[in-house]
């Protein structure tokens, strides 16, 4: 396994234990990760759903996150699509986009027959997306029945990877500054507006954030 | 929250339909877009702000077991994260390790 493919595997791992500790059973974990099959959503589904959060609320705030896959998609597919390619095969091979397994099959896309393209993403697809489902169900189990200690540890992976690969992620400088608003204002929000917190934190640091970011640019 | 609606149906409207109505999308569309343009810009600060604002959440008022370990433990475990990460020039996985040998350490030997 690649060291982008471990990293992975502990995530959704660290999702499972998540899942468990927010009181959902391991059927709608594994469940999650499969239609879901972006971290990010995932958890900010489940937290808040725990906190109550109205149906309507858990939606906006997902989708939030998932904006960002429409550029990977809009992206990549050109690259490997066949002609009269029907959109629900095409909606298919869409579903899979995720950053991971974006950036290895971009990578590889160049040395690539365009007839290769499909295969080659299918498979990386149909072998990282079953074992991060099994890393799903393992962790959610393991949580169960670790020391308390481990099952911290477990709880830990989730945060600990978000803010390594969000600080991978951020260029401009826009970006860092989105992620300290977010920070500092994530608690807050909380204890204001639980269930809403999330989606408050997101529209209010990230807005103020872009603000900032367009006067840095103009001023240049 | 939610009604008498099933987690599963649940998890299919805000989770599922939330996310891949964006990459329906992005079979519909065939122009490429420009990632830096003004609202795809804004698009990315919100849901950056919004996963910090959930890193902080997790790590703050941290869920189940995790919310046994002293906050400052939780604490020194996302610097030591950060600090191998830029250590180690930008490795995720090394960041990863070294934050949670911190916290271990700071839970079996700490506290």
């Amino acid at each position: 396994m690649s060291l982008p493919g471990l990293v992975l595997f502990c995530s959704f791992f660290g999702f499972g234990a998540f899942a468990r500790a927010m009181g959902f059973s391991m059927g709608e974990a594994v469940f999650t990760s499969g239609v879901v099959w972006a971290l990010p959503g995932q958890v900010v589904l489940f937290s808040g759903l725990a906190d109550g959060a109205h149906l309507a609320a858990a939606f906006v705030a997902v989708t939030l996150t998932a904006v960002r896959l429409l550029p990977l998609t809009v992206a990549i597919l050109p690259l490997m699509r066949r002609d009269r390619q029907s959109w629900i095969s095409q909606y298919f091979l869409a579903h899979f986009v995720a950053v991971t397994v974006w950036v290895e099959s971009m990578r590889r896309f160049n040395d690539m027959e365009h007839a290769e393209r499909i295969p080659f993403f299918l498979g990386l697809s149909l072998t990282v997306v079953p074992l991060n489902l099994l890393a799903t169900a393992l962790g959610h189990a393991a949580s169960a029945t670790v020391p308390p200690a481990a099952s911290a540890a477990l709880l830990f992976l989730t945060p600990i990877y978000f803010i390594l690969s969000m600080t991978s992620a951020a260029r401009a400088r826009a970006d860092h500054l989105a992620m300290g608003l977010g920070l500092a204002l994530g608690p807050v929000f909380y204890r204001l507006a639980p269930g809403l917190d999330l989606l408050w934190t997101g529209l209010v640091g990230g807005t103020l954030a872009w603000l900032a970011g367009r006067a840095m640019e103009r001023r240049r | 929250m939610t009604g008498g609606l099933s987690t599963y149906l649940v998890i299919l409207i805000a989770g599922w339909m939330a996310t891949d109505v964006w990459r329906l999308l992005g079979v519909a569309f065939s122009v490429r877009l420009n990632a830096e343009s003004p609202v795809l810009k804004w698009v990315r600060a919100v849901s950056t702000a919004l996963v910090a604002g959930l890193i902080a959440k997790l790590v703050i008022y941290a869920p189940g077991e995790l919310a046994d370990v002293a906050l400052w433990v939780r604490l020194s475990a996302v610097a030591a994260g950060c600090a191998a990460y830029l250590a180690a020039g930008g490795n995720v996985f090394a960041g990863v390790v070294a934050a949670e040998a911190m916290l271990l350490g700071g839970i079996l030997f700490l506290t």
